[in-house]
């Protein structure tokens, strides 16, 4: 065993480093396009600043008809457009592209649920200082939702590390891919479980992190 | 002087149909530069809605006369995310202010509400007392001609009421800046208002000095401010258990400035060589002004009694309750 590890160390270490990447573009690319959209999907609800029905019902029907595919299948699904955008259904740059879009419908219902449960009297204090929409959504909006919105970030960041996971399907590598090839397909149990430690060990750094965030954003 | 807001014939109506309410119906009021003027009603009367029409806040059927406007909420709405020298300059940001004019408008503005050493502290970290000064400081950054203020001290405790409407009175003589305060409180309007609107069912059903129409109220929703403040007349409960142990006749007398004071009813009652035993009544003040009623049991002649009612009637109301034996 410990001669499998003296090779397998730097293959893991390689891993962790290619879901990190994996997963924090499409953090940053998911979360930003998921937060417009879920700011959007908030702001034209009825009654709300931007209240447009055809707007919220194209929104809110969109993310509701791609939330709820499974990952393994959405994937493959939108192959013929992850091959027109990236060039290719395979690898590492595919499988951001899927996950990305996948991460921006989540991130949209999270964020959506976060402003609705702002206080309505702080807008309304806000429009009666004669603050026009863009800047209420912007400058108010998302300041007041901050410690909801960060936790919802967190969540949102672990359902992306589970995503990953499957990064190996279509040729991609990452933690997924790791556990699969050298644990699974070599009944070697011990990589597996080495596997899911250090992914819990990233969950929990994760989780502490927006915890310690979401805190200070609070500012009782 | 022309009225700073004038609604004339102000109508809101929310829904439609069957299911339509107006919360607003046919309003017509002025309200004049420099005062403080009470729109007084249980919740549902429309009042809020009333003064959301003057700040536009739904759609405005009103002409606003001149000047801007800030207001006051009773939840306060604070941006708990900035601190309490962020929320006084957000206003000022809003209006393109530059960072220096800013901080030391905000510093001046503080110092004005009496919170200057929590600049840097956040909502959350304040009392109730505290927030509403944030929030009138806040109000006050453009310095505007009309403060609304929304039931801004429904959620405070009776001591911080005070404070806060202290503060408003201090805002409106010393800035000279008009104050529309909407509450369900007669002390509130009492404690500061100079003219009060009641209101009912969206519709303004008195409205004058509030002196006038607290101490003479014409309405039942008036009547039943002033008996929330003040419980100076019986009710028919108290007035059977009254008889019991007063079976003559009775009368209940409104105290009020100009011939209805008590100096005025004793001395009626000894110019008609009439005993008069007060066995109920309440008596307060308005601007310092006396208002309330006693009720009296008379002993005297049928007709000396008649002629000190008759009297009093010329300068104040006197309810006849009669006789135990025969009731008025």
């Amino acid at each position: 065993m410990n001669r499998d590890w003296d090779v397998l160390t730097p293959i893991l270490l390689d891993s962790v480093r290619e879901t990190l990447s994996i997963v924090s573009i499409t953090v940053a690319v998911g979360g930003v396009l998921g937060l417009v959209l879920g700011v959007l999907l908030y702001a034209t609800r009825k009654g709300n600043l931007l209240h447009n029905a055809v707007v919220f019902t194209v929104l809110n029907v969109a993310v509701n008809v791609v939330r709820p595919i499974p990952f393994i299948i959405f994937i493959t699904a939108v192959g013929p457009l992850t091959l027109a955008v990236v060039g290719t259904t395979i690898g590492n740059e595919a499988v951001i592209f899927a996950m990305s879009i996948m991460a921006t419908f989540v991130t949209a219902r999270i964020v959506e649920q976060n402003l609705v449960a702002t206080d309505p009297g702080v807008i309304e204090a806000a429009r009666a200082m004669g603050a026009s929409r863009l800047r209420i959504l912007v400058t108010v909006l998302i300041p007041e939702a901050l410690a909801p919105l960060v936790l919802g970030y967190t969540f949102l960041l672990i359902g992306i590390v589970d995503m990953s996971a499957l990064a190996g399907y279509v040729g991609g590598g990452g933690l997924g891919n790791f556990a699969i090839v050298y644990g699974y397909q070599r009944f070697n149990w011990e990589v597996t479980l080495v596997t899911v430690l250090v992914i819990i060990a990233l969950v929990q750094l994760a989780q502490l992190l927006g915890n310690w965030l979401a805190r200070k954003a609070l500012h009782r | 002087m022309a009225p700073l807001i004038s609604f004339d014939n102000a109508t809101k109506v929310f829904g439609t149909g069957e299911r339509a309410v107006r919360a607003v119906d046919q309003v017509t009021l002025d309200i004049e530069t420099g005062e403080i003027f009470g729109v007084i009603g249980y919740s549902g009367a429309g009042k809020s809605t009333l003064v959301r029409l003057v700040n536009a806040l739904g759609e405005s059927e009103l002409r606003k006369l001149r000047g801007d406007i800030g207001m006051i909420f009773q939840q306060f709405n604070l941006m708990s995310a900035r601190t309490v020298a962020g929320n006084v300059a957000f206003p000022l940001k809003v209006a393109g202010w530059s960072r220096q004019r800013r901080a030391e408008r905000v510093a001046e503005l503080l110092d004005y509400v009496g919170i200057a050493d929590k600049a840097r502290s956040y909502p959350g970290q304040l009392s109730g007392g505290q927030k509403q000064r944030v929030g009138i400081a806040r109000a006050l950054a453009t310095s505007p001609s009309i403060l609304l203020a929304d039931e801004a001290t429904s959620a405070l405790d009776p001591d911080t009421t005070q404070d806060v409407l202290a503060l408003l009175r201090r805002v409106n003589r010393d800035l000279g800046v008009t104050v529309v305060v909407i509450t369900h409180e007669m002390d509130v309007i009492r404690s500061i208002a100079h003219r009060v609107a009641v209101m009912e069912a969206g519709r303004v059903v008195e409205h004058g000095p509030v002196y006038d129409v607290f101490a003479a109220p014409r309405e039942r929703a008036t009547h039943r401010f002033v008996a929330s403040t003040l419980r100076d007349r019986p009710t028919p409960e108290t007035l059977e258990r009254l008889r019991h142990r007063h079976p003559g006749r009775m009368i209940t007398v409104g105290i009020r400035e100009g011939g209805g004071s008590g100096t005025d009813v004793t001395a009626a009652l000894r110019a008609h060589a009439v005993d008069g035993t007060i066995v109920y009544g309440g008596i307060s003040e308005i601007d310092e002004r006396p208002f309330g009623s006693l009720t009296l049991e008379l002993a005297g002649t049928d007709a000396a009694i008649d002629e000190l009612i008759a009297q009093l009637r010329r300068t104040t109301d006197v309810d006849d309750l009669g006789t135990a034996a025969v009731p008025a």
